[in-house]
């Protein structure tokens, strides 16, 4: 009668803590995944947010841009790209056009994302128009 | 003698009674029927589309498998005579559809293109379905509290500032459409806004999307109190145009 179940308790334990470090593994993996948090990556979010202006692939031709009478910035044009600072990307995205001197088109994206995601956003724009700031 | 009048005057008693409640019973019936007619409808056929019940969305990946529009607070949001109008005779109201980039075509070296062929057109209800469903989603009031009641002061709106704000001085004309054809196309157009939206609504969601829908690509424009007046009022006093067999021409 006992024997299966000590069998059972045994095969417990060690898979026990296999599982244990296992589960560890994991969530140390989730957790140091960019974008995790949200579950949606600065590309996820470009795709979902940027492009209805800056166009699927950055340059600048979204679908609204029809009827705007300023156009967005193309954000593969590296040398337009690389005039502007990290600090300054992030600053427009965040607090919109205006407060970098440029078109109210572009709106304040900070009730949007999170302080991550807008580095992320930054990242992600320097890896579209393949330059620094 | 005396016994016949009782008789005759329980008799009547019964009638009257049986009758009074049919009436009632009927009465009842006709009032109520809309409500849990339409809440079978939106529970069988409309909940793989639309969130019924609440909350919204809050990861990217939760808010991009919608296909339609939260309906959870649509009873704070719709106009219920719109929603009858609409529901029985449905007109595309994002014209790159609910989910712009889904329907986007993309192309090397020119701009994106919105794949109008992709457009799936809303299903349409009967008259008698669309007054159902519509009195069941006026119940739907979860957010009421987020709603500004009496949000707008009785200043008139201003059609030229109105539109200067809406296009020039906030920018939303980059997303919505005041006229067909003139405007952004991955937002609501607006040219509809005072026949289908609650004016306390229209001001309370321009004041902070993101706490009606996290996900929204409406962007929080962090409009001040006057701005708001100024772009809620402007968007009610919009009218879609006439359709064009039914204008009369003068030549």
């Amino acid at each position: 009668m006992n024997g299966p179940f000590r069998l059972f308790r045994h095969t417990f334990r060690s898979s026990g803590l296999a599982l244990f470090f296992c589960v560890l593994g994991a969530v140390a993996l989730i957790t140091t995944t960019p974008g995790a948090a949200t579950g949606a990556t600065a590309k996820d979010n470009y795709r979902t947010y940027c492009a209805q202006c800056h166009g699927v692939n950055g340059a600048g031709g979204g679908v609204n841009t029809e009827s705007m009478n300023v156009q967005p910035r193309d954000h593969t044009d590296a040398e337009g790209m690389s005039a502007i600072s990290d600090a300054q990307l992030r600053k427009a995205i965040s607090e919109g056009g205006l407060a970098v001197s440029k078109s109210v088109l572009m709106p304040p994206w900070r009730s949007t994302f999170s302080d991550k995601e807008l580095d992320a956003l930054v990242e992600h724009l320097r890896v579209l128009c393949k330059c620094s700031g | 003698m005396t016994g016949g009048r009782t008789a005759r005057a329980g008799l009547a008693t019964v009638v009257f009674t049986v009758g009074l409640s049919m009436v009632l019973l009927l009465a009842g019936s006709t009032w109520a029927a809309p409500v849990s007619d339409g809440m079978a409808i939106l529970k069988s056929r409309c909940f793989t589309c639309h969130a019924i019940k609440g909350p919204a969305a809050t990861t990217l990946k939760s808010f991009s498998a919608r296909k339609g529009p939260d309906l959870f607070y649509a009873g704070v949001k719709y106009n219920e005579e719109w929603l009858i109008k609409w529901l029985a005779r449905p007109e595309p109201i994002r014209p790159a559809g609910f989910r712009y980039f889904k329907n986007t075509v993309v192309t090397d070296g020119a701009d994106d293109a919105v794949d109008w062929d992709a457009l799936k057109a809303h299903v349409a209800l009967t008259e008698a379905e669309a007054e159902s469903v519509a009195a069941a989603l006026m119940t739907f009031r979860t957010y009421e509290e987020k709603i500004k009641k009496n949000a707008l002061t009785e200043a008139p709106a201003d059609a030229f500032m109105g539109e200067m704000n809406f296009d020039k001085f906030s920018g939303c004309l980059a997303c919505h459409e005041i006229e067909p054809g003139y405007g952004g196309v991955t937002g609501p157009e607006v040219y509809t806004t005072g026949e289908r939206l609650q004016p306390d609504f229209v001001y309370s969601y321009l004041k902070d999307p993101q706490s009606f829908d996290p996900k929204s690509f409406m962007p929080n424009k962090e409009l001040g109190e006057n701005f708001l007046q100024v772009l809620t009022k402007y968007m009610l006093s919009l009218e879609a145009p006439e359709p064009e067999d039914e204008e009369e021409g003068d030549d």
